[in-house]
């Protein structure tokens, strides 16, 4: 039997999601189901002064509104409204608590109704009068009230100093936007109420997170809670920690004893969490020779005015490059907006963005090949901890990617290469992010007719998690795929961590590795009950599990089918669950790399941009599935095409209101901007990053892709934009 | 949103008589603009009058040689219309640059003239703005107003129109046909809609009891000698920036009729006889298309982000023109400009 | 200060208007549904019909989640009411496949992973359905441009488009 592990494998929920059985978080119709709608406060900051319901309560099929006036009692300490992911620093959000307004968009009240369409024409209905006091929403205008926060990587050397007496020197200063997830479908929970027990649909990335959030909110047990959620429409981060609209559906349902679903609108998801905008300076000194003498990374980046986050924008130079000195800072402004949070590859996307494009302008005051460059750079070393890599493919990366590309016909000279009325750029950069595992366990139950459940409470955000979960159990289990059935999106199933960071491939296939090892273990252990049974002395691992049958690694002719070992021992299931052991190995650094190269066709009059060409090549330890790799990359490369060139939010800081809360005016890339995109998986052997060699993959595709476009519009256009997004207006100079 | 009732015309007649008597009402054709509208509670009618079914779905070619369109012909039908893509296949272009296939499925020849602006503050009932509300000012011309207008501005209202298919409309001189209680009329084109001036609340010249039944295509096509180039913030499915309709007749190399209109730039499809009058007669080179852009760009004004449509706007009258002069119009599908 | 922001125009909700009988039919069964004039089609599929396989994804005509076939022809069913489609034959997803068997599309989708998360899904397969029986698709360039009416931000776009292809061919 061939191995699925390593082997293109078609979604095993792909039926499910072809057919639209599928069912995402406000998709549960249920008798009896009442319809939230929420209110959301027009003004960013001040109180609420007074709040008219009468309206909304007077039409028909309007069962209640709650405000924080008449909301059902909730707890007053933070630390009960403290999720696995939120900020150390600060109070977590607490939706209708008081009649503070903290942003724009917050929610002020939750019409409940008959029907969704009652529900709606009540909220319109809803007077409110606000008191409004001061705010403030703009980095810009604010970075200088920016404070430290923790040090991200410690410095090195004299970065400064080293920096000023460089030959060669770049300084400049790179910024991103406020961005959205703006996954496609819409937030929303379903709360069921029966006999003092809640059954909750949500949309997140961890139901085991949102269980623990909604018994500290509630004061409920853990088994009075059920989080499920089986499919999910897309997160990319924003569904890590609990949003409100899922405290909200809860509350109504605790309010009414009766099942209630909230969906919140598009616009409304403005309100949840967003990539924080950042302004990142990068200062790159170099000898002659074209290495690094000092490297310098400092970002200031949005939060709000009651939490601190920050992801590390900032230490990824010492990842990818030598430098003698160096010197990071990360820091932080408070705006009256919600609380940023992590979207894909958080920290990543922005920091080598700004870092890959401050070495394609080194790379140009040296007169050297951008690849080169890297090379020339090249650490094997994890430089702020000085520590070898469990494995480092980027030289592979950069040679296979240019290969595939056409590099080498590369002129270097801005504006120097053109098709027709186009100018065409070709621009390159590197990407990084980590191989992490975390604790994550998987039960297996395998019945005597050869079939297994394999179960973890993990969640398939779209990344393919049912499938290679299905791949790992047969190969383990020696059955073939249609006899693995996954089951996820529950928290009754055994712990599992948040589907985010890239770490669940790795943590949750190490754990069925371990389980199936278990269950191989009982089946011997059966197996040696029969009668002249020939694996009399043979230990656990001198056995492997082939085309449903246990077999002697020594011996091929010494097997025994699972169900006769299974009668054998008069077993009918056989039930495990283990965990993967994560390392506590401190003497290695675990990353996943990748090199992007992309072509741009810039008009060179009007200035419209096209990214006709992406490679990237990409390191990231064993494939389980190529197929979904390769889409999982690939729609990071998708974003980063957005990044580079569409996604904004759009604040009036008058109002402190986004302006573009919509996904018509906020762009994202659609089909038609999306043409050849190529990605290689690089081999990359690895046994010291965790047994099955695995790093994960849902980050590194974004990383790095925003830089290699900007620097090819440099390289068509000889215009360097350092502020994302890059619209045909930054390009030219029209007037 | 607000709760309305609802209710269907029977015949053109019916609708009229169902308008006249509730002035809170409101027609509804493809449902593309007003549904979106009301669910963001900028429109509020109390009553939707359903003119879908009327029999206005006919695209027939009249007696004077031009072709009568119904207002009810959706989008698609009316690009894809052979008797359009071969007599006028600009409109068909710029109809097809507009929206998505799904909107175009659904979106009417008549609801395509009256869907309002794209203006960030018109959309937003909690900011300022003159043209939902008048009196209360415009939040756009200090706020964000990438899209907004550079040309035929004021100081109450910078809003453009953000239809495609007008744009070639206009080009084209299209007449619009309407009835209304006192009977029917003919509107010109270049009259349908209006300039913002200080009252920005009205976008066009169309009665409130009005009915758009048709769209009359005078016979010239200019089949041979057009373009229609979009420029937006990605490559489909987004507003334009700018857009620019160029049809020209030619002799050779000297223009012997030539027209120009330009969306995304003002409250209307934007036209200049002086543009057009300084095309006549000329070769139709780079320095001639460059004058008229120059004219049809007098007096434009920016208000901040959108500076920029200036020059865009100047770089694409010249772009398109050359299109059109070269015979090569803009491809839909293929998005390098040529 | 005080700042009054309420959402709606104020003081104009007369009495709650009547609910209205509607006819469809719905992948090939008639249905009777009794309606608010301004319940939408999609809400009328996804919350009265329990046909949640056609998705919301804005409810403002920006995305494509919501397409659904209407005569044969793609709209997007969150930008028309259920009352202005008396009469109408609606096909959504969950009337693609027969018998069991998934429709050409269904297949070609899985085949070349053209989604991820699967939100977009039925939208990009029925906006498809619409696009080969329009027959104006021929090249990749073309069905890009076409099938850009429905955003995908798994970004699966050249496997959509590649699974179109697919389906096209053997249509
Ligand atoms: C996301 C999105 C993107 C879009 N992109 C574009 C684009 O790029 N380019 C573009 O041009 N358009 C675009 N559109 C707009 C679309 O073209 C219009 O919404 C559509 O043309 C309106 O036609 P309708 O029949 O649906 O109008 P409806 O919504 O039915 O009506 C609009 C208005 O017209 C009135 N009306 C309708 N018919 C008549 C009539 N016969 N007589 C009198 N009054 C009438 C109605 O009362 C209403 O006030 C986009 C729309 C959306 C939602
Ligand atoms: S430009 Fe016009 S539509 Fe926009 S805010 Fe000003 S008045 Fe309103
Ligand atoms: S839900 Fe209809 S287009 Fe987005
Ligand atoms: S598959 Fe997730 S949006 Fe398309």
């Amino acid at each position: 039997m061939a191995s699925y592990i390593g082997t293109a494998t078609s979604r095993v929920d792909g039926r499910a999601k072809v057919t639209g059985e599928a069912k995402y978080a406000g998709e549960f119709n249920v008798p009896g189901l009442v319809h939230g709608y929420v209110v959301d406060s027009t003004i960013p900051k001040g109180r609420i002064a007074r709040i008219d319901t009468s309206g909304a309560l007077g039409m028909a099929g309007v069962i209640d509104v709650l405000t924080h006036q008449n909301r059902p009692q909730m707890p007053d300490k933070d630390a009960a409204y403290k999720d696995e992911v939120a900020p150390e620093n600060g109070s977590p959000y607490r939706p209708l608590y008081d009649d503070r307004i903290l942003f724009t968009g917050q929610p002020v009240a939750l019409v409940l109704a008959e029907d969704w369409e009652t529900a709606r024409v009540a909220a319109s209905q809803v007077k409110i009068e606000y008191e409004k006091e001061p705010h403030v929403t703009d980095l810009q205008a604010e970075r200088s009230r920016a404070f430290t926060v923790d040090a991200p990587e410690k410095p090195r050397g004299d970065a400064e100093q080293a920096f000023a007496s460089a030959p060669v020197r770049h300084a400049a200063e790179y910024s991103i936007p406020t961005e959205h997830h703006n996954p496609m479908e819409l937030f929303a929970s379903t709360a069921i109420w029966e006999d003092g027990r809640l059954t909750v649909y949500d949309k997140t990335q961890g139901v085991q997170n949102v269980q623990k959030y909604l018994c500290g909110v509630f004061k409920m047990k853990p088994d009075e809670v059920r989080v499920m959620s089986p499919y999910m429409g897309g997160g990319f981060g924003a569904g890590l920690r609990p949003q409100y609209q899922v405290m909200l559906a809860v509350l109504g349902a605790c309010a009414l004893k009766r099942p209630v679903r909230v969906m919140l609108t598009r616009a409304q998801m403005y309100a949840l969490g967003y990539r924080p905008a950042s302004i990142e300076r990068l200062a790159l000194g170099a000898n002659e020779g074209g290495t690094l003498e000092s490297m310098q990374h400092e970002a200031i980046a949005v939060t709000s005015q009651f939490e601190e986050f920050a992801r590390n924008d900032t230490g990824w130079g010492n990842l990818l490059y030598k430098s003698p000195n160096a010197k990071f800072s990360h820091k932080l402004v408070k705006l009256d907006l919600p609380t940023s949070c992590d979207m894909r590859a958080p920290g990543a996307a922005t920091g080598v963005y700004a870092l890959e494009c401050a070495m394609d302008e080194l790379a140009i005051a040296l007169k050297t090949d951008p690849v080169q460059l890297r090379l020339q750079c090249y650490s094997d070393r994890h430089q702020g901890e000085d520590l070898p890599y469990t494995s480092k493919q980027l030289r592979e990366c950069y040679r296979q990617g240019a290969a595939e590309f056409g590099w080498e016909k590369r002129n270097p000279e801005p504006r120097s290469m053109r098709d027709g009325s186009e100018l065409v750029g070709w621009g390159m950069a590197s990407g990084v992010w980590e191989a992490l595992q975390m604790p994550a366990t998987v039960r297996i139950v395998l019945t005597a007719n050869g079939h297994a459940e394999v179960a973890t409470a993990a969640s398939d955000i779209g990344t393919g998690t049912y499938t290679i979960m299905a791949q790992v159990a047969a190969d383990m289990l020696g059955l073939p795929i249609d006899n693995i059935s996954v089951k996820l999106g529950d928290s009754t199933l055994p712990q599992c961590p948040l589907e985010g960071g890239s770490w669940i491939a790795s943590s949750v296939c190490n754990a069925i590795a371990n389980t199936a090892r278990a269950v191989r273990g009982d089946l011997l252990e059966l197996a040696k009950q029969a009668k002249d049974s020939p694996f009399a002395g043979v230990g656990v691992d001198d056995v492997g599990l082939v085309d449903g049958k246990i077999v002697s690694k020594r011996d091929a002719s010494c097997a025994m089918p699972i169900a006769s070992a299974m009668l054998s021992g008069k077993a009918e299931r056989i039930t495990r669950e283990e965990t993967n052991n994560v390392a506590e190995d401190k003497s290695h650094a675990r990353n996943v790399h990748s090199a992007i190269f992309a072509e741009v066709k810039v008009d060179e009059e009007l200035g419209v941009i096209r990214v006709t060409r992406v490679v990237k090549a990409v390191a990231a330890g064993r494939i389980l599935n190529p197929k979904t790799a390769h889409s999982q990359v690939m729609g990071g490369v998708v974003w980063g095409i957005g990044m580079a060139l569409h996604e904004e939010t759009l604040y009036d800081h008058r109002f402190g209101r986004v302006m573009n809360a919509n996904i018509a005016e906020y762009h994202v890339p659609v089909n038609a901007d999306i043409h050849d995109i190529k990605v290689i998986f690089v081999d990359e052997p690895d046994a010291i990053v965790n047994p099955l060699g695995i790093k994960g993959l849902g980050e590194i595709g974004i990383v790095g892709v925003a830089a290699a476009i900007a620097n090819a519009v440099y390289h068509a256009t000889g215009k360097r934009v350092r502020d994302l997004p890059i619209t045909l207006d930054k390009v030219i100079q029209f007037n | 949103m607000i709760p309305f009732q609802y209710t269907r015309a029977n015949d053109v007649a019916d609708a009229i008589k169902q308008i006249a008597t509730d002035p809170s009402a409101k027609f509804i054709a493809g449902g593309t603009n007003l549904i979106d509208l009301i669910k963001y509670d900028v429109a509020a009618p109390t009553r939707l009058i359903d003119i879908s079914r009327l029999p206005l779905r006919n695209v027939e070619e009249t007696a004077t040689g031009g072709v009568l369109i119904g207002a009810l012909v959706p989008n698609t039908d009316l690009a894809y219309h052979p008797v359009i893509e071969q007599r006028y296949p600009l409109l068909s272009r710029s109809i097809l640059a507009g929206a998505s296939q799904q909107l175009r499925n659904m979106a009417s020849t008549g609801g395509n003239l009256v869907q309002r602006t794209r203006c960030f503050y018109f959309y937003d009932v909690a900011t300022p703005c003159n043209k939902r509300e008048p009196g209360s000012g415009c939040s756009a011309i200090d706020g964000i107003n990438r899209i907004n207008a550079i040309l035929g501005t004021s100081d109450s209202c910078i809003a453009t129109h953000p239809s495609d298919m007008c744009v070639a409309l206009a080009v084209l001189e299209a007449i619009v046909h309407v009835v209304g209680p006192a009977g029917a009329r003919n509107i010109a084109f270049a009259d349908f809609h209006r300039l913002p001036g200080n009252t920005p609340q009205r976008d066009t010249n169309l009665e409130p009891d009005e009915i758009i039944t048709a769209i009359e295509l005078p016979p010239k096509g200019f089949s041979a000698n057009y373009s229609y180039l979009k420029i937006r913030d990605r490559l489909s499915y987004a507003f334009a920036l700018v857009s620019v309709a160029a049809a020209l007749e030619l002799e050779g190399d000297t223009i012997k009729e030539a027209r120009l209109a330009l969306g995304g730039v003002a409250h209307k499809p934007w036209r200049s006889s002086a543009a057009e009058a300084a095309l006549l007669g000329q070769r139709a080179d780079r320095a001639a298309f460059t004058k008229a852009a120059d004219w049809l760009l007098h007096g434009a004004k920016g208000y901040g982000h959108n500076d920029f449509k200036i020059g865009l706007a100047r770089r694409a009258i010249i772009r398109t023109l050359s299109q059109a002069a070269r015979g090569t119009p803009q491809s839909i599908s293929d998005k390098k400009i040529r | 200060m005080t700042h009054s922001g309420t959402a709606a125009p104020t003081g104009r909700v007369a009495t709650m208007p009547e609910k209205i009988s509607v006819t469809l039919s719905v992948n090939r069964k008639p249905v009777r549904l009794l309606v608010a004039p301004w319940t939408t089609l999609l809400d009328a599929l996804r919350d009265h019909l329990d046909l949640t396989g056609t998705k919301k994804g804005c409810d403002h005509g920006q995305c494509g989640a919501c397409t659904v076939l209407v005569e044969g022809r793609r709209i997007n069913s969150c930008l028309t009411l259920a009352v202005m489609q008396e009469g109408a034959e609606i096909t959504t997803i969950e009337g693609l496949a027969r018998d069991g068997e998934l429709h050409p599309l269904q297949q070609a989708f899985i085949d070349h992973d053209a989604f991820q998360c699967g939100y977009c899904t039925s939208g990009q397969i029925c906006s498809a359905a619409g696009l080969i029986a329009e027959g104006r698709a021929k090249t990749a360039a073309e069905i890009r441009e076409l099938m850009s009416g429905n955003i995908c931000r798994c970004g699966a776009y050249p496997n959509i488009v590649a699974a179109i292809q697919q389906a096209m061919e053997r249509s």
